[in-house]
C-alpha cells in the first residue's frame, strides 16, 4: 500500500493482521469444506481419527472407488475454467445487449445454460475419458473418492421430490415477493406522506416478530380451512396446511417488511427527477415506473430477488410447519436423516445432503458476491 | 403522487402483510384465552364375563370422545382465561423456587430455562458479532487490495449458508467421532463428549452463532470504513495521534451508527435463536423460547397439537420482542421528526 510515510505500518501489526485473517479465512471454510470431503468417503474414513485419512480415504480406496493423478489435475483444471468462465466471461455475455431480452432474463438463461454445461462436461464427458487415460496408462487411485452417499440420498431416498419442492417454493417467492415488492417500495420511496411513515415503521416492526409467533397463527386456520371456506368456496374448499402454494403466500408475507425496506432503500438512491421528467412527457405513474424506472432498477431487484432466495430456501420453521412429509422441501426433510442417525453410513448420508443443500449457495455467492456485498450495505450506509 | 396512486402501489404489499402478519397475530392473541379440546364423555357400562355357576360383573367408567355423526371427534372451544398462560409460565412453582433461592428447580420450568438460555445467548453474542466483524474488517481494510476479493468470497460462506446445515456442519465436527473432538481428546489426553451435558452444547452454539453472523457485521463494517475521512485521520497524525487513539477516536465514531444498526439487527435475530436447537439437537438441554413454541406446535403422539399453549408461550415471546424494538423505534421516531 502506498500513501503517506506515517500511515505505513510496522511490520508487526501487519503480520498480525494478516495472521488473524488467515485464521478468520480458515475458520470460515473449514466446517463446510470438512462436511464437502467427509460426504465423499466411505463412513470408516469419514470419521477417521486422522485427518490426513478423511482427506486421502484409504479404506475408500481400498473399496475401488478413488481418483488417479490425472483425475485430480484434471479435475483441478477444469474447475479453475469453470470459476474463470462463470466469474469472467459469463458476465460480459450477459451484459450484450439484445432487443428481445431484459437483464434477469438474460441472468437466468446464462446461469441455467452454465449449470446444464456443467453437468454435462463433468459428470458426462470427464468420465469416460478419464477412464480410458487411465486404463491405458495403468494408473491406481491415490485419493479415494466415492458418489455412493450420493446416489443413496438422491436416487433411493428420493431426494430429489424435496429438490423438485424447494424450487417450486422458492421461485414462487421470489417471483411473488418482487412483484408486490417492487410497487409498494417504489411508492414508498417516492411518497414522502406520514402515511407512508407509518406503513415503514409497522413493517419495521413485523420484521422483527419470530416466525414461530405467526405460524402459531396459522396453523389451527390451515389444518381447518376446508370446513372455514366451505361457506364461500363451497365443496371444494382447500385444506391449505401441506399445500406449497400456501407457504409460498406466507413465506412471501413474512418477508415482505425486510424486501419492501430493502427495495425502498434502491429506489430512493433513483433520483426522483427521473420519473418526473418522465410524467412531464405524460406518462402515468404506473407507465414511468414500468418504462423509466425498472429498467435502472435491476441490480437492485436481483440483490433483493437473491435475499428473498436466500430466506425461502434457508427456512425451516414455517415449511416444516405448514407442509407435510409428501411435499417436504429440502432444509426440513434432512432432519430426518439425523434424527435417525443410527448407523455411520445414516450420519455420512447425512452429511451428503447437507452438502447437496450447500451447493447451489455456494454458486450463487461465486455469480453474485458483489450484488449480496452491495445489498447488505444497501440497507445500512444509505438508509 | 396522489392517494390513490399510493394505494394501487401499496395495496398488494399491504393486504399480504394485514392478512398473513397482523391477523394471525390477533387469532394467537385470541386463541391464547381459548382452549380447544376434543369432548370428552364419561361411560359407565357393565361388563360379565361368563364363569362357572355366576357371572362375574363390575362395573367400569372409561372417558371416551364424542362422535358426531359423521364418526369424527367432536371438538369444543371453551374460555379458560389466563390458564394458558399459567400452564406455560407455572407461578407458583417459579415463585416457589426463586424464594427459595433455587435456581435449579426454576429452571426445571421450560419457560424459564428457554428465557435465560434465549437472554443469555444474545447478550453474550452481540459483543462477540460486534468485535469480531469489527476486527476483521480492519484487517481486510488493511490487507492487500488482490486478496480482499477473496477473503470477503470466502467470509460470505458461513453468512450465506442454511442456519440448520450450518449448525449441523459444526455439530459433525464434534460429535462422538468428530475430528476436533478427537484433536481435543489426543491433545487433553481424556475423553471428552461435546454432547453429554448443557455448558459444552451452549458454548458450540455462541460459536457457531458468532461464526454465522459475524460476516455480516464485517461487510457492513468494511462498506464504513471505505468512507472515513481521510483528511480528519491526517489530521489526527498530524497532532501526533497513535494508531490506538486514531481507532477509538476517529474510526469508532465514525462506524458507530453502523455498530447501532447491526447491534439492533443482531438483537432481533438472536432472540429468535432457533435453527441451532434444531441442528444440535440440544432439546434435550438447551432449548430457546421459540423453539417452545414450535415444540407445543408439533402434534404430540395421538395427533394434538397444544395450540393453546402455543399461543401463549408466542404471546409472552412477543413481549420480550417489543421491549427490545422500543429504543429502535425511538431513534426512528425522533430521526423522522428531525427531518421533517
Amino acid at each position: 500500500m502506498s500513501g503517506p510515510k506515517a500511515l505505513q505500518q510496522p511490520l508487526s501489526l501487519r503480520f498480525f493482521s494478516g495472521a488473524f485473517l488467515t485464521f478468520w479465512c480458515l475458520l470460515a471454510a473449514f466446517p463446510i469444506f470438512w462436511i464437502a470431503v467427509m460426504s465423499f468417503k466411505a463412513p470408516v474414513d469419514a470419521f477417521a481419527g486422522n485427518p490426513l485419512d478423511v482427506i486421502l480415504g484409504p479404506m475408500t480406496r481400498a473399496g475401488g472407488d478413488g481418483l488417479t493423478l490425472i483425475d485430480v489435475v484434471v479435475g483441478i483444471a477444469m474447475l479453475y475454467g469453470a470459476v474463470q468462465v462463470a466469474t469472467r466471461a459469463l458476465p460480459k455475455l450477459v451484459a450484450i445487449d439484445t432487443p428481445w431480452s431484459n437483464e434477469i432474463l438474460r441472468w437466468l438463461i446464462a446461469s441455467a445454460a452454465f449449470a446444464i454445461g456443467f453437468v454435462l462436461v463433468f459428470f458426462g464427458l470427464l468420465p469416460p475419458i478419464l477412464n480410458a487415460a487411465n486404463s491405458a496408462l495403468g494408473l491406481e487411485p491415490v485419493i479415494g473418492l466415492t458418489t455412493v452417499h450420493y446416489q443413496a440420498v438422491w436416487v433411493e431416498n428420493a431426494f430429489w421430490r424435496n429438490f423438485v419442492n424447494s424450487l417450486i417454493v422458492t421461485v414462487g417467492v421470489v417471483t411473488v415477493s418482487l412483484t408486490v415488492g417492487t410497487l409498494a417500495g417504489y411508492a414508498l420511496a417516492r411518497s414522502g406522506s406520514q402515511l407512508a411513515f407509518w406503513i415503514l415503521i409497522i413493517a419495521l416492526i413485523f420484521r422483527a416478530l419470530p416466525h414461530s409467533v405467526l405460524v402459531a397463527g396459522y396453523l389451527p386456520v390451515f389444518v381447518n380451512s376446508a370446513a372455514i371456506l366451505e361457506p364461500i368456496l363451497g365443496e371444494n374448499a382447500p385444506t391449505l396446511y401441506g399445500q406449497p402454494l400456501a407457504v409460498i403466500a406466507v413465506l412471501v408475507s413474512i418477508n415482505q417488511p425486510f424486501t419492501i425496506w430493502m427495495l425502498r432503500s434502491f429506489f430512493m438512491s433513483i433520483p426522483a427527477e427521473l420519473d418526473e421528467a418522465a410524467r412531464v412527457d405524460g406518462c402515468t405513474h404506473f407507465q414511468a415506473f414500468r418504462w423509466v424506472i425498472m429498467p435502472v432498477m435491476w441490480p437492485g431487484v436481483i440483490t433483493t430477488g437473491l435475499f428473498s432466495f436466500l430466506l425461502a430456501y434457508n427456512d425451516f420453521l414455517v415449511t416444516s410447519l405448514l407442509l407435510d412429509a409428501s411435499n417436504q422441501t429440502m432444509v426440513p426433510a434432512i432432519a430426518g436423516y439425523f434424527n435417525r442417525e443410527t448407523t455411520t453410513t445414516d450420519q455420512v448420508e447425512a452429511v451428503a445432503a447437507a452438502v447437496s443443500i450447500t451447493a447451489p449457495l455456494f454458486l450463487l455467492v461465486m455469480i453474485f458476491q458483489r450484488q449480496i456485498v452491495s445489498g447488505l450495505t444497501a440497507g445500512a450506509v444509505k438508509g | 403522487m396522489k392517494f390513490r396512486t399510493f394505494a394501487a402501489f401499496v395495496g398488494p404489499s399491504i393486504f399480504l402483510m394485514l392478512l398473513f402478519i397482523a391477523a394471525p397475530l390477533v387469532s394467537v392473541f385470541t386463541q391464547s384465552f381459548y382452549l380447544t379440546q376434543p369432548v370428552v364423555e364419561i361411560v359407565t357400562e357393565e361388563v360379565c364375563t361368563p364363569g362357572f355357576l355366576t357371572q362375574t360383573c363390575t362395573t367400569e367408567t372409561r372417558s371416551q370422545p364424542v362422535l358426531d355423526e359423521d364418526g369424527r371427534v367432536v371438538r369444543e372451544t371453551t374460555f379458560v382465561g389466563l390458564q394458558s398462560y399459567r400452564n406455560v409460565l407455572e407461578p407458583q412453582r417459579a415463585w416457589e423456587a426463586v424464594s427459595n433461592f433455587d435456581f435449579r428447580g426454576l429452571l426445571a420450568i421450560d419457560f424459564w430455562k428457554a428465557l435465560r438460555f434465549t437472554l443469555t445467548f444474545t447478550l453474550i453474542t452481540l459483543p462477540l458479532v460486534i468485535g469480531v466483524g469489527l476486527a476483521i474488517a480492519l484487517a481486510v481494510n488493511n490487507a492487500a487490495k488482490v486478496v480482499r476479493g477473496p477473503v470477503i468470497f470466502v467470509s460470505l460462506l458461513p453468512f450465506i449458508i442454511t442456519p440448520v446445515i450450518g449448525a449441523l456442519s459444526i455439530r459433525w465436527l464434534f460429535v462422538g467421532e468428530g475430528i476436533l473432538t478427537r484433536a481435543l481428546e489426543w491433545y487433553l489426553e481424556r475423553d471428552i463428549a461435546m454432547f453429554a451435558q448443557g455448558w459444552t452444547i451452549e458454548l458450540l452454539m455462541l460459536f457457531y452463532r458468532v461464526w454465522h453472523v459475524a460476516p455480516f457485521a464485517f461487510v457492513i463494517f468494511y462498506a464504513g470504513l471505505q468512507t472515513v475521512n481521510t483528511d480528519t485521520v491526517e489530521a489526527a497524525i498530524i497532532d501526533g495521534a497513535s494508531r490506538w487513539q486514531r481507532l477509538w477516536y476517529i474510526i469508532i465514531p465514525h462506524l458507530m451508527p453502523l455498530i447501532v444498526f447491526v447491534a439492533l439487527i443482531h438483537l432481533m435475530d438472536a432472540y429468535r435463536v432457533f435453527e441451532e436447537i434444531v441442528g444440535f439437537s440440544s432439546q434435550a438441554h438447551v432449548i430457546s423460547l421459540q423453539w417452545l413454541t414450535y415444540d407445543f406446535l408439533q402434534p404430540d403422539d395421538s395427533g394434538n397439537r397444544a395450540v393453546s399453549r402455543a399461543s401463549a408461550s408466542a404471546m409472552l415471546t412477543m413481549i420480550g420482542i417489543v421491549i427490545l424494538l422500543i429504543p429502535l423505534l425511538r431513534k426512528t421516531w425522533r430521526d423522522h421528526r428531525g427531518v421533517r
